[in-house]
C-alpha cells in the first residue's frame, strides 16, 4: 500500500538527507547556541573587586578579612589605615564595594559590645548589590560566631543546594533553542513549495491539506527530536546538569514541544509569501517571548498583569515548568499534567489552524 | 455517467477571472471534443495559464461555468483532479529527488499502489524513453527531458484528459518535435490534449485551436481553415493577420 501521506512523508525525508549542508547546520546550531548562550547567562557571582578599609589593622579585623577572603566571591585588597573618597573608587571602578573596619574594632570586641563595621555598595547593578549585601553580611555573622546572640537562622536550601544558576538555566536555554529550531524547520515548508512551484503540481493533485501538513510535520519530528536529546546531553554534561526525575518524561516532554514548535511553523508557512519572510516571522515569534515572557530569565510573578496573561500563551512557558521541574525537583506527570495537558492542546490547536489556513487553491 | 465517450472532455461558457481590477480572462467560451488535441495560442499574458488554472481547479472564477470530463469546475473539482494530468509552465517537478523517485511520488499521492506505480512506470518510460535516466537526478537533466519526466508524472495515474501549459517553452527543436510525436501518442491512446503554446509552427499540429488576445478568444477553428479564411500559408501569419484585425 503506497498511501499519499507516506508519499510525502517519503520525499520529505529524502528532501532532508539529501541537502546535507542544512542537515550539518540543523543539528549543530543548537549545540552552539547553547554553549554561546549557556556560557553567557549567569548570574553567578565571581571576582567582585572589594576594598576593605582597615583601620582597626588588630588581629581581630584581620579575622575578619580571612572570612571574606575564603571564598572566590570577593576579590579583596586591604587598605590599611583607610581610605580618602568611597565615591572615587566606585566612580573608576576599583571597587565595587568598600568595607571600613572602625579604628576601635578590636577594643569594641574585646568588651563585648557592638562594632559598626560600614559596607559601602555600587548598587548601580542593583542585582548585584544585593548578592554582596548577603554574602559580606554571611562572612561577617561566621567571624562572629562565639558571640552571643538570641537565636540563629539556619537556612536548609532544596533542589539546587550549591544555589548555581546553571541547572535554572541550563532547562531554560533548552526549551528556547528547541522552539526556535523547530519553528524554524517548518517554517519554510510550504512557502519554499510554493516559490519553487512545485506546489502548483500537489494542489492539482487529489491530495488533501491534512496530508500535506502531517506529511511534512512527521519528518521534521524525528530531527527536532535528535536536535532535543543533543542539546539535553550536552547540557546536562557540559554544566553539570544532573536530571533528578524521569530521563523518559523528559523526552516524551521533549516529543510534544517540539511539535508545538513544528506546528507553529507549519501555521507560519501556510501564511507567508516569501522564505525570507517566513523565517523572520518564526525567529519573531519564538526567541523574543521564550526568552522575555516564559519566566526563563524574569519571573512571571513580578510582571504587570497583562503581561501575565500573555505569558500564558506562550510556549516556553509551560515547557519551562515542566522541564525545570522534572531536572530539578524530580518532578512526574502527577505534578505536571496541568502544563503538559495545555502544551498538548496547543499542538492540536496550531495543527488544525494550519490545515484550515492552507489553501488548495491558489489567490 | 459523467464520463461517458459522448461527453465533451471540455466545455465552458462566459469563463472570467478577474485579479483586482485587471481582468486576466474575459467571458471565454469553448468546448472540446474527447481525444481531441485542442491548442490555445496567444501571447504571454494572454491568459492562457489563467484559463488552464481554473480548469484544473487550481483557481476560482470569478463568473462563468464550465465542465471538465463533465465535471463542475467550481463546485466537483476535487473529482476533476483524479481525471486530468496538468503539467505547469514552470518545471515543478523536485530537483533533489531521481527520476523515479519523482514518478514514484506523484503515483503515490494520486494513491496508486506500489504495483501500480510498477506497471505505469514501465508502460511511461518506454513510450517516453526515461528509461536509461531513471536514476538520475531530476536536477542534472537537459530541459528537454526534464519536460517529458514532468509529462510521464502528470499521466501516471492515466488520466483521461491532460492539460499541457506551454509545455515546450525553452527547449530546442528537435526536443520539441520529439515532444509532439509524444502529444500525437497520447492522442492516439484516445486522450484529450489540452496544450497552450505561443510557437506558432506548433499551432499546425493543433487539431482545433483558439487565439487568444487580452483574456479573449478571438478566432477557433481547425488550421486548415483559418488558413483558408485569412488565405495565407502559415500559422504565424494568421495569428499576425487575426491579432492586427482586433487592433483595427
Amino acid at each position: 500500500m503506497k498511501s499519499p501521506l507516506f508519499s510525502l512523508f517519503r520525499k520529505e525525508v529524502i528532501h532532508i538527507l539529501r541537502d546535507r549542508q542544512s542537515l550539518f547546520m540543523v543539528l549543530t546550531m543548537p549545540v552552539l547556541m547553547l554553549l554561546l548562550y549557556g556560557y553567557a547567562i549567569t548570574l553567578d557571582m565571581k571576582q567582585i573587586d572589594m576594598i576593605v578599609a582597615d583601620q582597626s589593622d588588630s588581629p581581630q579585623s584581620r579575622e575578619l578579612i580571612r572570612h571574606l577572603t575564603a571564598t572566590d566571591f570577593f576579590s579583596v585588597r586591604v587598605a590599611t589605615g583607610g581610605v580618602d573618597n568611597i565615591n572615587s573608587l566606585f566612580q573608576s571602578r576599583e571597587a565595587q564595594c568598600v568595607l571600613v573596619v572602625p579604628a576601635d574594632f578590636a577594643e569594641t570586641r574585646n568588651a563585648g559590645q557592638v562594632s559598626r563595621v560600614q559596607l559601602a555598595v555600587d548598587a548601580s547593578d542593583p542585582n548585584a548589590a544585593k548578592f554582596i549585601e548577603n554574602y559580606v553580611t554571611q562572612a561577617v555573622g561566621e567571624s562572629r560566631i562565639g558571640s552571643a546572640s538570641l537565636f540563629s537562622l539556619e537556612p536548609r536550601v532544596l533542589y539546587n543546594p550549591d544555589m548555581r544558576s546553571a541547572p535554572f538555566f541550563v532547562p531554560g536555554l533548552i526549551a528556547l533553542i528547541l522552539l526556535l529550531i523547530s519553528t524554524l524547520l517548518t517554517s519554510i515548508a510550504i512557502v519554499r513549495e510554493k516559490e519553487t512551484g512545485t506546489m502548483e503540481q500537489l494542489l492539482v493533485s487529489p491530495v488533501k491539506p491534512p496530508q500535506i501538513i502531517i506529511g511534512k510535520v512527521l519528518p521534521y519530528t524525528v530531527l527536532g527530536f535528535l536536535d532535543g536529546l543533543i542539546i539535553l546531553v550536552v547540557g546536562s554534561l557540559l554544566f553539570q546538569v544532573p536530571i533528578q526525575g524521569s530521563l523518559l518524561l523528559v523526552m516524551l516532554m521533549m516529543l510534544v514541544y517540539v511539535v508545538t514548535g513544528l506546528s507553529l511553523g507549519m501555521l507560519v508557512s501556510t501564511m507567508a509569501k516569501t522564505q525570507s519572510v517566513a523565517m523572520l516571522v518564526a525567529i519573531t515569534l519564538t526567541v523574543l517571548p521564550s526568552m522575555l515572557m516564559s519566566g526563563f530569565i524574569f519571573p512571571i510573578t513580578s510582571m504587570p498583569k497583562v503581561l501575565q496573561w500573555f505569558s500564558r500563551i506562550v510556549p516556553a512557558t509551560y515547557f519551562l515548568e515542566i522541564i525545570r521541574g522534572i531536572v530539578l525537583k524530580g518532578n512526574d506527570l502527577s505534578n505536571l499534567y496541568r502544563p503538559a495537558g495545555i502544551l498538548l492542546g496547543i499542538d492540536v490547536l496550531l495543527l488544525v489552524l494550519s490545515i484550515r489556513t492552507f489553501r488548495i487553491r491558489l489567490e | 455517467m459523467s464520463d461517458s465517450e459522448n461527453d465533451l472532455a471540455v466545455e465552458v461558457s462566459g469563463l472570467t477571472r478577474r485579479f483586482g481590477r485587471f481582468t486576466a480572462v474575459d467571458h471565454v467560451s469553448f468546448s472540446v471534443q474527447q481525444g481531441e488535441i485542442f491548442g490555445f495560442l496567444g501571447a504571454n499574458g494572454a491568459g492562457k495559464t489563467t484559463t488552464i488554472r481554473m480548469l484544473c481547479g487550481l483557481l476560482a472564477p470569478s463568473a462563468g461555468s464550465g465542465t471538465v470530463a463533465g465535471y463542475d469546475i467550481t463546485r466537483e473539482y476535487e473529482k476533476i483532479k483524479l481525471r486530468i494530468g496538468y503539467m505547469s509552465q514552470k518545471f515543478s517537478l523536485y530537483d533533489d529527488l531521481t527520476v523515479r523517485e519523482n514518478v514514484g511520488f506523484y503515483g503515490g499521492i494520486y494513491g496508486l499502489s506500489h504495483r501500480r506505480v510498477e506497471e505505469r512506470t514501465k508502460e511511461l518510460f518506454a513510450i517516453i524513453g526515461l528509461e536509461e535516466l531513471q536514476y538520475r537526478l531530476t536536477s542534472s537533466l537537459p530541459i528537454g527531458w526534464k519536460q517529458r519526466l514532468a509529462l510521464c508524472a502528470s499521466l501516471l495515474h492515466d488520466p483521461r484528459i491532460v492539460f499541457l501549459d506551454e509545455p515546450t517553452s525553452g527547449v530546442d527543436p528537435v526536443s520539441r518535435r520529439n515532444f509532439w510525436k509524444l502529444i500525437y501518442t497520447l492522442s492516439d491512446m484516445g486522450k484529450t490534449v489540452f496544450v497552450t503554446t505561443h510557437y506558432m509552427d506548433e499551432a499546425e499540429y493543433c487539431h482545433r485551436l483558439s487565439i487568444m488576445k487580452r483574456g479573449r478568444i478571438i478566432e477557433m477553428d481547425n488550421p486548415h481553415s483559418l488558413k483558408d479564411k485569412y488565405r495565407v500559408q502559415t500559422m504565424q501569419e494568421v495569428f499576425l493577420a487575426s491579432v492586427r484585425r482586433e487592433e483595427a
